[in-house]
């Protein structure tokens, strides 16, 4: 990957790599807040919206703090720790300044403290040893792919509350159902890149 | 072992958590928004218990709804008047204390009562057994008693008895509605707690074909309404229903009910009783009392008949000179 294209970058993370159906990252709100397309995509902006900034932050923790001492290993518990303490102070911020946009993103942004994607994102940047432009291209198209997982699996879920589902499979059942064959769609597009 | 790794590991990781943690203090204390402390000490004085029986989501959404003047202060039916109380202190307003209203199972045609039509041994479960050509019972309208409700209750408040039915215990009944809601037979419905005269059928069909499907239905003839000193039963729809608001209690309909299905017990009716030394004899009580029970000439000291009086309590409001007392 270190010779990579930053256009192969955006469409491996966004449809190849999906970090939701092929990397199976973020799971928790991708079931969780996908019951309508609105939320969905109020989820998907929050998602955005910190992966880009917690990528661009933790290139910068591990290259200009984490290398210099030789504390690489300690990347994980680092990486938590920037990106609670970033989501945290986002939240504030936006509290404050933009109670509109914290108001569409309020009940989504601490969910996000502790997702597995943002975390995952960050780790994979560093293992791919991409350098600033690659890292906000591959967060902006892994954020992007997130996103567009959970509004089309909204939209279906939505269309599913009037379906008539027997009732053993009905909620999450159906939901997990819907995932496994949305991952398996998501399968076609291996070898495209 | 590398002590200076130790070392450096750990400062860095305490450098950085320290760093962040500045920051967010600072962030905390730059960019703090003032809540009202009123929605804090609403949401302190509710029950918390996030049943959603005021209408909001949860206890945090009604605080604000009430802190912002969006709900009313007596708007929790779970916490009741004492909550009511507190949050009307809180709010600076009075609080008009709502008659606390209980689920009732309006349906007391049990096993040995009501006839069934085939037997059901599907799930235990009335939705289910509702989709089952309306589940067995030979009234369409009447409890199944497969304990849906007693499920939902999350105050286990309602329970299912031995001859199939639904009973709900008015003391720890919060009316929060998750019950009624379930009920596919929509035979649970609120009465004033305490209410002891209630019509226990919920069939609308007609006389006959409830007579023969139940022996305790109301078949709709109209006797508790000609009956009844007040106005407060009528039958609408083949059925009897009670205006809580101008029932007084007083048990005729229950005594004169052919089918024994509006409920009351007799036994704890209770009597006018007139005390001698307060009566002036100005007769208000003789001419309200809607059975003749009371007698005495002007001037004179009345008196109450036991066998007559029906314990509606109107000669106690009407009486002057607080003279009557109901024991």
């Amino acid at each position: 990957m270190e010779n990579a294209s930053l256009f192969v970058i955006l469409v491996s993370s966004i449809l190849v790599n999906n970090f939701v159906l092929s990397r199976f990252l973020g799971i928790c709100p991708f079931l969780g807040v996908s019951k309508q397309v609105d939320t969905a995509i109020g989820m998907g902006l929050a998602v955005t919206f910190v992966m880009t900034l917690s990528g661009i932050f933790t290139y910068f923790i591990q290259y200009f703090v984490l290398v210099p001492l030789h504390l690489e290993y300690l990347q994980t518990i680092a990486f938590i720790l920037v990106i609670a303490s970033l989501v945290q102070f986002v939240e504030i911020v936006l509290q404050k300044t933009s109670p509109t946009l914290y108001q569409a993103l309020g009940v989504f942004l601490p969910l996000i403290t502790t997702n597995c994607a943002v975390l995952g994102l960050a780790l994979l940047n560093i293992q791919y040893e991409f350098n600033l432009i690659q890292t906000v291209v591959h967060s902006v198209g892994g954020a992007l792919g997130f996103s567009l997982a959970i509004i089309l699996f909204a939209g279906i879920r939505e269309k599913q509350v009037i379906a008539d589902v027997p009732l053993p499979f009905q909620g999450f059942p159906i939901a997990l159902i819907t995932a496994s064959l949305m991952s398996i769609a998501f399968l076609g597009f291996t070898g495209l890149v | 072992m590398n002590v200076t790794n130790i070392i450096t590991s750990g400062a860095t990781l305490s450098v950085m958590g320290l760093a962040f943690g500045a920051a967010l203090a600072f962030a905390s204390q730059k960019f703090a928004v003032e809540v009202d402390p009123k929605t804090v000490l609403i949401r302190e004085a509710l029950p918390g218990a996030n049943c959603g029986g005021c209408g909001f989501p949860g206890c945090d959404q009604f605080a604000n709804a009430v802190a912002s003047g969006n709900a009313p202060v007596n708007g929790c039916p779970v916490g009741g008047a004492s909550c009511a109380s507190a949050l009307a202190e809180i709010m600076g307003v009075n609080a008009e204390v709502g008659v606390k209203k209980v689920a009732y199972v309006i349906c007391k045609g049990g096993d040995d009562k009501c006839r069934t039509t085939f037997k059901y041994e599907g799930i235990t479960d009335c939705r289910a057994a509702a989709m089952v050509a309306g589940g067995g019972k030979s009234c369409a309208f009447g409890c199944l008693g497969y304990g849906t409700c007693e499920r939902v209750c999350p105050f286990d408040a309602i329970h299912v008895t031995n001859d199939g039915l639904a009973i709900v215990d008015p003391e720890k009944c919060t009316a929060c509605g998750k019950c009624v809601e379930a009920c596919p037979k929509t035979v649970i419905t609120y009465v004033p707690y305490g209410q002891q005269v209630i019509v226990n059928c919920n069939n609308k069909e007609k006389g006959p074909q409830v007579k023969k499907n139940c022996d305790v239905s109301c078949i709709a003839c109209g006797i508790c309404e000609k009956n009844c000193p007040f106005d407060a039963i009528h039958v609408t729809n083949n059925l009897a229903s009670i205006d809580y608001e101008k029932c007084t209690s007083c048990m005729i309909c229950t005594e004169k009910c052919p089918t024994k299905c509006i409920s009351g017990d007799l036994s704890q009716r209770k009597k006018a009783l007139i005390e001698p030394e307060k009566c002036i004899g100005c007769t208000l009580c003789k001419r309200v009392c809607p059975t003749e029970a009371i007698t005495g000439e002007l001037k004179e000291v009345h008196v109450v008949d036991p066998e007559k009086c029906i314990g509606c309590g109107e000669c106690v409001k009407k009486c002057p000179k607080d003279a009557i007392k109901m024991v």
